[in-house]
């Protein structure tokens, strides 16, 4: 595919994403598909967890950095263009980890609660998604250990625009082997649930 | 040709599918254990049609990597950091008995205390070992290179195993695109590995037997250091015709990145360079003449081409990513020692860096080349990052 003309949001030639999740609640995953749906528009990706040990149940990231040129950078995301929160568990008011986001970055939490609720102090657009009920709705893990990886990626999808939501439908398509079509329909249904920025 | 999104143990992987290794015998380490998986699921799929020997440590994969390559199969195996150390005595074997078993190193950190983060220490402390030794920068120089060094392994002129180092996380845990070759083009790049005598349960023949000092021990010992210097002189042939079937760049044993007019030099190994190459574009644009000078190979040593910067440049500064305890960083010491006796020597600038994982910012490079330029306090062993207690 050549490269996609579009100027990626931020106007830096350089979109870098943090992932903010728990172990087992698949955020590698998210960040590696997030990846595979831009580099399925041609743009020169990366995505890589945070470089160490991974335990279920602990907080862990992951990145994605999307470049409209070639990308060399071999060091960790420093000043993300936008967070993406997994667990609503991980944010509370004051919580820290936004303050490296870059001014005016999207964050994308998944919490039942509309944004203003949250008390978070964001520099940027701040979003919020229902993403358990959806991933239940369509069968995703259990209700106890639902799997939001994909609904995120559709609202995010929506939201950023940083990607278009037919490159993520068949990123899944491509990388996600087990509940394929309900992931599929999820990120379609989360698309659906959020304003773009 | 196929284009994928492929981390640095996912390269190895379908560089040991195409290279259709014939024995695959590892043990897994984080963060290497993902090649592992990989080989193992290409073994049980019968897309890579091996024998898959689980061992129980690291020191027994080399010995059935040994083995194998004995009786005349393609052998591979995977390690990284404490398994490459346990791995120690084998490899002495691996060499000393001529066998061009091929194996991927995942750089990370000795212990203790514990870290699974990168830095070249661990391959660095295997240099006299008698392997081959290429450094990778990304995930597309980690599959061209698995199938590089097999056929540098393997020629007759040569018979030295090799390893392929790609450091952790930063490349081993990293999706980038990576352009897969066909397993055609890749089959006539590498014909079978068809040794020039081999070791069979029906033949009666001895390796690595036993030699006194009157007999043939030393004369082996020069027969593989002459080996490693014929490896050094092929090594830029087996990469051209790579890149002829592959389009794929080479590189050589020391890649330079904007080095044509740079006034000062900076040699770094691994995925620092590709840090590296963004601080000396960004130096670049403010008309400064910097410029890198990757260290792809360190055995074979190329001190000729390290002798060549030397003549080039007055100014050079080395980025190490392990200590020589006593001795600072290898590279520096090594690169020192190649300068000797050129006419007008530079100065060198010797810098020890993102030991156990610590990051090597931009700006940290930036400053390096900075006052490299500026010629000011240049270090003879410097520590970038280093937290001092106060």
């Amino acid at each position: 595919m050549s490269a996609r003309p579009v100027a990626l949001p931020g106007g830096h030639g350089l979109y870098e994403v943090r992932f903010h999740g728990r172990g087992g609640q698949g955020t590698v995953i998210a960040s590696t598909l997030l990846a595979e749906a831009a580099f399925l528009e041609g743009r020169d990706v990366q995505a890589f967890p945070f470089f160490g040990v991974e335990r279920r149940g602990a907080p862990v990231l992951a990145h994605t950095r999307i470049g409209e040129g070639q990308i060399r950078l071999a060091t960790s995301v420093r000043y993300p263009d936008a967070i993406i929160v997994m667990d609503p568990t991980l944010v509370r008011p004051g919580s820290p980890i936004f303050a490296s986001l870059r001014a005016g970055g999207d964050v994308l939490v998944n919490t039942v609660r509309p944004p203003r609720e949250l008390q978070l102090a964001v520099d940027g657009h701040l979003a919020s998604v229902d993403a358990v009920s959806v991933a239940i709705r369509h069968g995703l893990g259990s209700r106890a250990n639902p799997i939001v990886n994909t609904v995120i990626l559709g609202a995010f999808a929506k939201l950023t625009h940083v990607v278009e939501l037919s490159s993520l439908e068949e990123a899944i398509r491509q990388k996600v082997p087990s509940h394929t079509d309900a992931n599929i329909a999820a990120a379609r249904e989360a698309y659906g649930l959020v304003e773009a920025a | 040709m196929t284009r994928h999104l492929l981390s640095g143990n996912q390269a190895v992987g379908e560089a040991v599918r195409l290279a259709r290794a014939q024995v695959v015998a590892a043990y897994p380490i984080t963060p290497q254990t993902t090649i592992v998986e990989h080989l193992a699921e290409a073994v049980g799929k019968g897309d890579l049609l091996a024998d898959f020997i689980t061992v129980e440590s690291e020191h027994s994969a080399m010995a059935a990597s040994v083995g194998a390559s004995i009786a005349g199969a393609r052998a591979f195996t995977a390690t990284s950091s404490q398994g490459l150390a346990l791995m120690h005595e084998m490899l002495h074997w691996a060499s000393g008995q001529r066998t061009p078993v091929v194996m991927a190193n995942v750089n990370r950190a000795l212990a203790p205390p514990w870290n699974i983060w990168v830095d070249h220490s661990d391959s660095m402390a295997q240099r006299d070992t008698g392997w081959i030794q290429v450094y990778a920068e990304t995930n597309q120089e980690v599959l061209d290179t698995i199938l590089q060094v097999y056929r540098l392994a393997e020629d007759k002129r040569v018979m030295v195993p090799a390893m392929v180092m790609l450091d952790a996380f930063s490349l081993s845990h990293t999706y980038m695109p990576v352009d897969v070759p066909e397993s055609d083009v890749i089959d006539r790049y590498l014909p079978p590995y068809s040794p020039p005598q081999k070791v069979l349960p029906e033949t009666t023949q001895l390796f690595g037997s036993f030699s006194p000092p009157e007999l043939c021990y030393m004369e082996l010992r020069h027969d593989l250091e002459v080996a490693m210097h014929q490896a050094r002189i092929l090594l830029p042939q087996v990469e051209e015709e790579y890149t002829q079937l592959t389009g794929h760049p080479s590189f050589g044993a020391v890649d330079e990145y904007r080095t044509d007019d740079a006034e000062v030099v900076l040699m770094a190994m691994g995925s620092l360079a590709a840090t590296a190459r963004d601080a000396v574009d960004a130096l670049r644009r403010e008309g400064k003449k910097v410029g890198l000078a990757r260290m792809r190979l360190f055995r074979p040593f190329p001190a000729d081409a390290v002798r060549s910067l030397g003549e080039r440049f007055h100014r050079i500064a080395v980025l190490d990513r392990a200590v020589s305890y006593g001795s600072g960083g290898p590279l520096a010491g090594e690169v020192r020692a190649a300068l000797l006796g050129i006419a007008d020597p530079p100065v060198l600038a010797a810098y020890i860096a993102g030991l156990g994982g610590r990051e090597v910012t931009q700006e940290q490079i930036r400053s390096i080349f900075e006052r490299l330029l500026s010629g000011n306090g240049l270090p003879s062993e410097e520590w970038v990052g280093l937290k001092v207690e106060g």
